[in-house]
């Protein structure tokens, strides 16, 4: 199996899928001549031609209400947002349009498209190129929000959102893109959209989290190894609808469970995740649930002091994992 | 005798008078929900009265097989000659569960209906405007030779939905014909508050497509300026935008009360230019409106409104449970 990095992962989906369909196609702010900012759609230009390839006019609305229309016609449009933090202004396509298209309709019209976006921190991105924007989107049914930590993960998931019926928001995390790296079959598979991961089996402490932050729990599970504390880390996956019953699995292996993301605290998929515990689980607790996240400032500041205080990492992990343990 | 003013755009005598019944039926059906609606039947209203001739003079200008109509919520003229029929419209305003628009879901006035190709609609304004531009790039994509319509206010033009569409299809020629019915008003406020340019269609020019203003009380003169956009759509010369002028008759909505913002002499004016009367004053000069005709159409029309309003009202709701359905795909 091949090597490949997190966003060659993002590339090979998009390519398979675009040989596998016609119907699949690419459109957003560079992702053509130039194959993205980031390079995720690197060589489609040359491969697909302009018209799959779409080089569009700098306006978020238009990219996912364009991106609806076509959907709604049949087309499976991937639409990139350059950075999540630019969803802004298409957030009323995605939530008053894309997200109601089905239930407003009674079943008679669908919007089979996926939205990618580079989301996260530590890239001196700061205020505007750091953030974590799911929250948004984690109350709108309608919705599915993927967020995955893997190369794996990405290239099955990935194909998985631009094959589902219904609207996906695609967050790749843009630090995870050259830093991760992993195997990753060179045939076709599909993951299932909906179901969380568990990264790593253990008996000690629950750790539930997603994305780049999988990573620092995997990495500060092996060092907690070495002193006899052994980690179960359940990888959301799928942020929005959550995966209930993993959840509550996970939970009941251990009773002890800390929940990371690199999001503010404050009203994040982490929150909610504590509520389905509190809500199912509160007898198979030995300790209360610990939100470990980023602090309820409006976004990662570009001083690297300050942004490294914002930031999760896996020092900032370990400790949190250890306190846990230990309480 | 007056001119005749439809042989030379290619309409016949048929084609106008369906035309001008297509209108009095649009008329009826918003005059009867108003009924409806002050008898406490049915909760809500939002009309069409003063805009049908711009409505169904612009839809008889589409080919109603497969071009796409991606309508605002006044466009009652425009689903009817897409195929939607007075009993739709009706179950709709009783919010039953037969409703095509949206199982009872949706207020009245948030049209949809995928088999006419009428895409669904939600109640933030301009929405649409771009979604019709993505339904005429997907045609382009799969070299159908289709139009994509979508009409709003003159006040919506102000969104950006509606900027960033209209450059998006601009910039890759895209077979879209935006038409803005601008009836004067947006609720309250006028239309010099709204636009800092002249005419609607003065927008036109930023984005690289012609820009016609015309008489939205003149079917004929809509048709006209539609069909030449179809046209261009259809041989690759991309969209087009169009004002059609005419006026907002009723309130807003049925909860909204015009006499706090305008005045009844203005109102009275325009009603004079009404087409429901101008056309049928036309209809009758070239004799294609007789008096036989009239009776017998209106009578016609009083039995569907009369029929489809007695099966909506009698016709189930949704059961309550549901709601909880067609979140996602099942």
């Amino acid at each position: 199996m091949a090597v490949i990095s997190y966003i060659q992962a993002v590339t090979q989906a998009l390519k398979e899928e675009m040989e596998r369909d016609e119907k699949v196609f690419v459109l957003g702010e560079d992702v053509g001549k130039r194959g993205g900012v980031f390079r995720a759609t690197d060589g489609l230009y040359d491969q697909f031609g302009e018209d799959r390839v779409l080089d569009t006019p700098l306006a978020e609305s238009a990219i996912a209400g364009v991106g609806i229309g076509a959907a709604m016609y049949g087309m499976r449009p991937v639409a990139e947002m350059q950075f999540a933090d630019f969803i802004m202004p298409a957030v009323n396509q995605i939530i008053s349009e894309a997200a109601k298209t089905r239930y407003r309709s009674n079943n008679d019209w669908n919007v089979p498209m996926t939205i990618r976006a580079p989301y996260g921190g530590g890239v001196h991105g700061a205020l505007y190129h750091s953030q974590s924007v799911e929250a948004v989107f984690a109350n709108q049914p309608g919705l599915k929000i993927v967020m995955p930590s893997t190369p794996y993960d990405v290239k099955g998931l990935l194909k998985a959102s631009i094959r589902d019926n219904d609207p996906v928001l695609f967050f790749e995390h843009k630090r995870a893109y050259r830093l991760i790296k992993g195997e990753v079959p060179e045939e076709d598979y599909t993951l299932p959209l909906g179901k969380a991961d568990v990264k790593r089996e253990g008996s000690d402490i629950t750790v539930i989290t997603y994305g780049l932050c999988v990573h620092f729990a995997l990495q500060a599970a092996e060092k907690l190894a070495e002193e006899g504390i052994d980690a179960h880390i359940l990888d959301l996956r799928t942020v929005y609808p959550l995966d209930q019953e993993a959840i509550i699995e996970a939970v009941s292996k251990t009773g002890k469970v800390l929940l990371i993301t690199e999001d503010n605290k404050e009203g994040g998929i982490i929150s909610e995740v504590s509520a389905v515990i509190s809500e199912n689980c509160l007898f198979d607790l030995d300790a209360p649930v610990k939100r470990l996240a980023g602090p309820d400032v409006p976004s990662m500041p570009y001083a690297p002091t300050m942004e490294k205080y914002f930031m999760m990492n896996p020092d900032k992990v370990e400790k949190a994992m250890r306190d846990l343990a230990e309480f | 005798m007056a001119e005749n003013r439809h042989k030379s755009l290619g309409l016949s005598d048929e084609q106008v008078l369906d035309m001008f019944r297509t209108m009095m039926l649009a008329r009826k059906i918003d005059e009867r929900m108003w009924l409806l609606n002050r008898a406490g039947k049915v909760p809500f209203v939002i009309s069409c009265q003063g805009q049908e001739a711009a409505q169904v003079g612009a839809s008889y200008a589409l080919d109603r097989e497969k071009d796409y109509a991606l309508p605002y919520y006044r466009d009652m003229g425009v689903v009817l000659s897409f195929g939607m029929t007075v009993k739709d419209l009706m179950l709709s305003g009783f919010a039953k569960a037969e409703d095509p628009n949206s199982g009872g879901r949706q207020m009245p006035g948030h049209f949809g209906q995928k088999k006419n190709r009428i895409v669904t609609g939600s109640s933030p304004v301009t929405t649409q405007v771009p979604h019709a531009v993505g339904i005429a790039l997907a045609g382009k994509m799969e070299k159908k030779d289709f139009v994509s319509f979508v009409t709003f206010g003159e006040g919506s033009s102000n969104q950006g939905d509606f900027h960033e569409g209209a450059n998006f299809a601009g910039v890759h020629k895209l077979p879209v014909i935006f038409m803005v019915e601008n009836n004067k008003y947006a609720i309250s406020v006028p239309v010099q508050k709204q636009l800092a340019c002249e005419k609607v269609s003065d927008r036109a020019v930023g984005y690289g497509m012609p820009g016609y203003t015309v008489d939205g009380n003149d079917p004929l003169a809509v048709y006209e300026a539609v069909k030449e956009a179809a046209d261009r759509g259809r041989n690759g010369d991309g969209p087009t935008l169009i004002e059609a002028v005419s006026y907002r008759l009723t309130p807003h909505s049925s909860d909204d009360d015009d006499r706090t913002y305008r005045e009844r002499d203005e109102v009275d004016e325009a009603k004079k230019k009404d087409s429901i009367v101008t056309f049928a004053n036309y209809l009758r000069e070239q004799n294609i409106l007789t008096e036989e005709k009239e009776t017998e159409m209106n009578e016609e029309l009083n039995k569907l409104v009369n029929e489809a309003t007695d099966y909506a009202e009698n016709a189930a709701y949704a059961e309550a449970e549901s709601a909880l359905h067609y979140v996602y795909e099942e």
